[in-house]
């Protein structure tokens, strides 16, 4: 329990402009650090998600859960381990041209690492490598010494293995707004 | 967003300026009477409440922070939504320590402040702040109207949000343009809101096993807060308490929702409690949590607060549950239904030797401390006797609302309540100087009630502008300042623990019943023991507004006490 580990937190809200703020003071407020944050739409209609991913124990996570839930435009913040996830991260490499012609190790590289080559013209190249955090990282170090020009890697993106009972939920909630107010509804 | 708004009103539509509106939608949420101050990005509104002024009494407050004091003062005396306007830039800035102090003591609330006209947001414009971004740490929800076809499910939602579940503070931002525009208006009260649950379901297998867990208790002792009185459940909490026959103590928001005399009330928790409620934390096999947060005022040292006990926790916020103290049993949801749900499965009983405790050490405490406090017989005046004898002049019947201090501490320790509603305090914010306009906001809003302020001399100073608000609105309000001149409470921990080295803590006051007069309130200012009776009988048999300021002994200090870090155990009477 006391333990610290890594919680990936899926959030589904209602789409908010400043639920971002609000979310991420929560985790301000007790000097956490978020390790990564994606936004985008849910697999419902009209609902959406951040993934924030950061490294805690399992008892301030709960704790936190209930303050996220708490914020009228949440709907429900479900957190999972490592090991409950399915997940991965996405980095981008643009690298001079010439280099992949003059330096023969830098096509081994990209061989063995399953790096895609997105985009090539005379002056750059650019490679996508996606998966574990561990295999960025070592993609980059192999490239550091050659040079690289620039580089970005994403936040990570997850599905849980286990159900997150989201459209479930949902339901129940409509279904008993309706039995509250009737079918004749505004 | 997914709201669904339940048609309590003619659908019909009228076309109407955006300011028109938001008045139509405040008397649709029953709000007649707001406080607030006026400005350029604002003036659009004010045009209409002048318009309207036989639907809403809007009270000109002297500054924004006091508007909000007495939007506050005004929710806890009667219940209802405090509302307070204000303008762009500063004076929306000016409202945020008062919804700061809302958010924390969770008092409902909505505050509209004006905005600069949307063309301009971003561009650093005369008088604009970004307030939302300001004040979402502070508020329960907020959202900035730009078009005016918003106002009316903005407006529902902001009230529905602040006044359910656990209340709070919520903000509107109306750009200018939004207040001029015109469309087609229709108001349809807010009662459901897709992703927020403000009352959890309650659960009967909690309510079981904390049924049995209670039933079986030898040494049971329930702390209650103000949820009891947010969740209107005096009645349902009075039952169980005389049913189960449980010594019950309160924090300093839940106290009045039964009254002080009652049998088994066993007094205050907390830094400046009773000594036997707090001991006996740490002495009990169940305790019982109704409707408080387990504040670190109450508990101290949470890592030997009640430990031994089995912990039940009646609340209505998942977040509070387990965040400072394991609960063993949570039992979620609104105390009013909680409480009348469990009551028929609570046995009847008395724990006769168990409650002799509290009492043995109740006259303990009374002899080291109470005596001294409330009946000294030394020359000087305390702040204990002078509390004492308004609570005798008033019968226990009066609206009590102090300042923050050593004067509250001992405001609400000696305090003597007959009905629920009666302490209105800042708590959880401590903020100086919210006596003043606060209590303003509880006469206007239950003038049925006697309201006496007590204040001290720096509080006092911090919003003494209000007492523009009294002279303008003819408020009958009473006012006492308690002056020991020193920040009181700073001096006390300045002597325990800094040596007495007394740091930018002595005051040195002007004239307060001159200042007074000035505001053609009636005043009266006393220093003996002589005097002092008559004084407060004077005070309370007026009709008026008064004014009383009495000189307490300077270095007294407020005991019992708990230090920071200490445990409740180790609760120091001198």
């Amino acid at each position: 329990m006391s333990e610290v580990k890594t919680f990936t937190v899926n959030i589904y809200t209602e789409n908010n402009i400043g639920l971002l703020n609000r979310i991420s003071a929560i985790f301000q407020r007790r000097k956490i650090n978020i390790e990564s944050l994606s936004a985008s739409e849910s697999e419902i209609d009209d609902v959406f998600k951040f993934i924030i991913v950061v490294n805690v124990t399992e008892e301030q996570m709960a704790k936190i859960q209930g303050q996220i839930e708490r914020q009228v435009e949440v709907i429900k913040a479900f957190y999972h381990t490592d090991e409950e996830t399915i997940f991965t991260e996405s980095a981008l490499f643009k690298i001079k041209s010439n280099l992949l012609f003059e330096e023969p190790q830098i096509q081994n590289i990209i061989k063995e690492s399953q790096a895609r080559i997105v985009t090539v013209n005379k002056d750059f190249f650019v490679l996508e490598k996606a998966g574990r955090r561990s295999e960025i990282e070592l993609v980059h170090r192999e490239l550091k010494p050659f040079g690289i020009m620039q580089f970005t890697r994403s936040g990570r993106i997850a599905v849980t293995k286990t159900e997150m009972p989201i459209s479930t939920l949902l339901q129940r909630i409509e279904e008993s707004n309706e039995v509250a107010f009737g079918k004749s509804q505004a | 967003m997914d709201v669904k708004t339940q048609n309590t009103s003619d659908t019909t539509t009228t076309t109407m300026s955006g300011s028109e509106a938001l008045i139509h939608c405040l008397v649709a949420e029953g709000a007649d009477l707001i406080y607030g101050y006026p400005g350029g990005a604002i003036m659009p509104f004010y045009d209409e409440l002048h318009k309207h002024q036989d639907k809403i009494k809007h009270v000109l407050t002297r500054h924004e922070q006091g508007a909000t004091h007495a939007a506050q003062g005004f929710a806890r005396a009667t219940g209802k939504v405090g509302v307070a306007i204000a303008t762009s830039g500063p004076g929306a800035t000016n409202l945020i320590t008062g919804i700061a102090d809302a958010q924390i003591d969770s008092t409902p609330m909505v505050c509209i402040t004006g905005q600069v006209g949307s063309h301009l947001l971003g561009s650093d414009a005369f008088q604009e702040t970004d307030i939302i971004g300001i004040s979402t740490p502070v508020t329960k929800w907020n959202h900035q109207i730009t078009r005016a076809e918003e106002i009316p499910e903005v407006l529902a939602k902001a009230f529905y949000i602040a006044r359910s579940g656990r209340p709070g503070p919520v903000l509107i931002d109306i750009t200018k343009d939004a207040q001029f525009a015109e469309f087609d208006f229709a108001y349809a009260k807010c009662d459901y809101i897709r992703s927020y649950t403000p009352t959890p379901a309650v659960n009967d297998t909690e309510i079981a096993q904390a049924a049995k867990v209670i039933n079986e208790a030898k040494k049971p002792m329930i702390v209650w807060g103000q949820g009891v009185i947010l969740g209107e459940a005096e009645n349902e909490f009075k039952a169980f308490v005389e049913k189960s026959g449980i010594p019950a103590a309160w924090t300093i928001l839940g106290v009045s929702a039964i009254p002080t005399e009652h049998p088994l009330n066993v007094g205050m928790v907390g830094m400046h409690g009773n000594y036997a409620p707090n001991v006996l934390t740490n002495d009990c096999d169940v305790l019982i949590a109704i409707g408080m947060r387990f504040d670190d005022r109450v508990t101290g040292n949470l890592a030997t607060y009640a430990k031994q006990a089995k912990v039940i926790h009646f609340e209505i916020d998942p977040a509070e549950v387990n965040k400072n103290v394991k609960a063993d049993i949570a039992v979620l949801g609104n105390s009013k239904e909680t409480l009348a749900k469990i009551l028929p499965h609570i046995e009847q009983k008395s724990h006769k030797a168990w409650h002799q405790k509290f009492k043995d050490l109740y006259a303990i405490e009374y002899e080291k401390v109470i005596k001294n406090d409330i009946l000294p017989t030394k020359e000087g005046l305390t702040m204990g006797e002078v509390v004492n004898l308004i609570n005798k002049q008033t019968n226990g019947e009066a609206i009590i609302v102090t300042d923050v201090g050593q004067h509250q501490m001992v405001g609400i320790r000696y305090a003597d309540f007959k009905k629920s509603k009666s302490n209105i305090t800042s708590g959880g914010l401590g903020t100086m100087g919210f006596a003043l306009p606060a209590a303003i906001g509880a006469k206007m809003g239950a003038p049925e009630r006697e309201v006496v302020a007590i204040i001290g001399d720096g509080g006092y100073q911090m919003t003494i502008q209000e007492l523009g608000v009294i002279f303008q609105a003819e408020v009958p309000v009473k006012i006492v300042v308690l002056n020991n001149e020193f920040l009181g409470m700073v001096r006390q921990w300045q002597q325990l623990f800094f040596d007495k080295r007394y740091a930018s803590t002595t005051m040195k006051n002007p004239n307060f019943c001159k200042i007074a007069e000035a505001y053609d309130i009636d005043n009266q200012k006393v220093s003996t023991r002589e005097e002092l009776g008559p004084a407060v009988e004077k005070m309370i048999a007026s009709k008026d507004s008064f004014f009383l300021e009495v000189m307490v002994e300077k270095e007294d200090n407020v005991f019992p006490m708990i230090p920071t870090g200490a445990s409740v155990s180790d609760i120091r009477l001198e």
